[in-house]
């Protein structure tokens, strides 16, 4: 006779060898490398909570404790590698196999440590592709996640950086898997039940907030005049004409300059109202001066950002907040939103091919990928007309019926032609590429795969790619907007003549802009402390991005 | 530091009377571009001394561009470069243009 309960007699036997360690649901913080050990198995699937921002570093620093004697070979499934300690654990034997999607601030050190073998890789994710696989065939069979606080119950409030927590903890909670929460403070009563207690059956007082990276602060003293050309060039040239609406912005300085010229250049051409009104975004500093200025109605977020807990809380009519007043963010369903019911996406990377897909691998750097590759595709499931998706679509197959022509969203990459130290955005070949073949990958790393990217802008101009009938055409409008580089200065220079007269390449006077207009007077706000100024100080920017 | 120098058939006369301008800064990543009314209207030369060694081939294709586009014939063109990217050297070099016309700030 077969036992069908197995799964949960293994989490109880899990509660029962970790309940020595506890009161209640409460674990102290001084026992908790013993307490992982007594409920982890060797070859578990672990789900550690490493999201884009927030960390769960006290159960990371704990696991990275354990004696490798006795935990090994976990496979860790997790969002985000970014704290030292999510890779020392494959350093020490702990771990062993890794899925995951992002990796960022560790894209130097999981580089060396995947070209040395000491982690056996899945697969690089998207987000969603990975919380599908959480419900899928990549189950955790442990999760330890983070909150800001819980009650004795296990009730937890996750405080504006909901982020990945509602997902990981659906999918180990409801399939038997064991949960522990790190949080601040065991409080009496929190102030708003994020994730209900009876999901969560081991609490860490850690006695400290759990780590957050400010990945989405951007210095408008920073930025260049030539990333404000191209901003005026995504305004001018696709926001207006396309109607652009509904949003998602990666993160970047270019992106920073759209943002901020929303309030000027935008307001001069008069698109306040018809453009940028509703986004999938996290709360950037740098649109504080468009939301004051009345340009945005609504905002969803993936997760929230250092500072803005205050500015955020004092407008609940553009975000998504809870009964106790600060934002809720998840990350799931800001992804699922981007993907589906956004009409354009806008993003940087570092490397475009001549096909247009692009990367952010280099040869010593594996950063994974943020949000870009579902925010960055055209959903194949979408059924909803708007009036950019189906221009778009129009533009790509002028021939089909229209009612039974598919839209397209408009996957726009941004960027110079040169990035930092004079390297060029455009090559030949993908560094993606030769790390797959390092790695005997069958996929290379691919952030935004051509087929997906309907323009590039640079401060050459916009190459509409929905427009090129061929790979010859795509090929000489992509070099047609290259600039300088190598990949620029070898175009067919007759035929990016006719791709421009056919308004598949344009270039800023096409547009009427001048380049010499693309002023740093014309950002609404210079600097971090403008910023700050434009909230009426609900903007509190963490010390790093202080001089005054 | 590389010394590359060009003298070029300049279709567009500079514009204006100004006899020099100067625009930029001499910092990381920027440039400094001093333009001189010293030459036959036709007739441009720019001379660069860059930190940066190697981008000879980008330097002379910014160059041509910026003489075929803007009104540089006359102008001796001296330029003194901290590593700026191409696109920061053509938007200096347009501003320059611009100011020694005397129709900018």
């Amino acid at each position: 006779m077969r036992d069908w309960a197995r799964q949960g007699a293994a989490r109880t036997a899990r509660i029962a060898a970790g309940a020595p360690f506890a009161r209640g649901k409460v674990v102290a913080a001084s026992d908790l490398a013993p307490f992982l050990e007594a409920v982890l198995r060797p070859g578990d699937r672990v789900c550690l909570e490493g999201d884009n921002q927030k960390q769960a570093d006290v159960l990371a620093d704990a696991l990275a404790e354990v004696d490798p004697g006795v935990i090994h070979d976990l496979h860790m499934v997790q969002s985000g590698i970014v704290l030292p300690s999510h890779l020392d654990v494959f350093e020490k034997g702990i771990a062993r196999r890794l899925d995951y999607s992002y990796s960022g601030p560790q894209a130097a050190r999981i580089a060396r440590m995947l070209y040395g073998g000491q982690i056996e890789l899945g697969a690089v994710h998207t987000y969603l592709e990975l919380f599908a696989r959480y419900f899928i065939d990549l189950t955790p069979q442990v999760a330890l996640i983070a909150a800001v606080s819980a009650d004795r119950d296990g009730n937890l409030y996750t405080g504006p950086n909901t982020e990945d927590t509602p997902t990981v903890v659906e999918a180990t909670s409801f399939k038997d898997g064991l949960v522990v929460a790190q949080v601040d403070r065991i409080v009496d009563r929190v102030p708003r039940v994020d994730i209900p207690g009876d999901r969560v059956h081991f609490v860490v007082e850690a006695g400290k907030p759990f780590y957050v990276e400010p990945l989405f602060t951007r210095d408008p003293g920073a930025i260049t005049e030539t990333q404000i050309l191209t901003a005026m060039l995504a305004i001018k040239g696709l926001y207006a004409p396309y109607g652009i609406r509904r949003l998602n912005h990666g993160i970047g300085f270019n992106t920073a300059a759209i943002e901020l010229l929303l309030p000027t250049y935008g307001e001069k051409l008069g698109l306040r109202g018809k453009v940028c009104t509703h986004w999938a975004l996290n709360p950037h500093p740098t649109l504080i001066p468009a939301i004051e200025a009345g340009w945005v109605e609504q905002i969803h977020c993936f997760g929230s950002e250092v500072g803005m807990d205050d500015y955020i809380a004092a407008r609940p009519d553009i975000y998504f907040t809870g009964a106790d007043g600060s934002l809720r963010s998840n990350r799931a369903f800001c992804q699922t939103a981007g993907l589906y019911a956004c009409d354009l996406f806008i993003g940087s990377t570092l490397q475009i091919d001549l096909a247009g897909h692009s990367s952010t691998v280099t040869t010593n750097r594996i950063a994974g990928f943020g949000g870009a590759p579902n925010m960055g595709s055209d959903p194949r499931g979408r059924r909803h007309p708007s009036e950019p998706w189906l221009k778009a679509g129009a533009e790509a197959d002028p021939d089909t019926l229209a009612p039974l022509r598919r839209g397209r969203k408009l996957v726009v990459q941004i960027g110079e032609t040169f990035g930092d130290g004079n390297v060029p955005l455009f090559v030949e070949r993908l560094d993606a590429l030769a790390l797959a073949e390092k790695l005997d990958l069958p996929l290379a790393p691919v952030m935004v795969y051509g087929d997906d990217v309907t323009h590039i802008v640079t401060e050459e101009g916009i190459a509409n790619l929905l427009l090129c009938r061929n790979a010859d055409e795509r090929e000489q409008a992509i070099r047609g907007v290259a600039g300088y580089t190598e990949i620029g200065r070898r175009r067919d220079a007759g035929m990016v003549t006719r791709l421009r007269e056919r308004g598949v390449i344009r270039r800023p006077e096409d547009l009427g802009i001048d380049p010499l207009d693309a002023d740093r007077s014309l950002l609404a706000a210079r600097s971090i402390k403008d910023l700050a100024l434009a909230s009426g100080g609900l903007y509190r920017p963490p010390s790093q991005f202080r001089n005054w | 530091m590389e010394r590359l120098s060009y003298t070029l058939d300049a279709p567009i006369p500079a514009g204006g009377t100004k006899p020099r301008a100067i625009v930029g800064i001499v910092a990381s990543g920027n440039l400094e571009v001093l333009l001189e009314r010293v030459l036959a209207p036709d007739r441009c030369t720019v001379e660069i001394a860059t930190a940066a060694h190697g981008f000879g081939e980008v330097w002379a294709a910014v160059v041509a561009d910026f003489v075929a586009r803007r009104g540089a014939g006359g102008l001796r063109i001296a330029i003194n470069d901290g590593g700026a990217r191409p696109d920061t050297v053509a938007l200096r070099l347009a501003q320059g243009a611009r100011l020694i016309a005397g129709d900018a700030p």
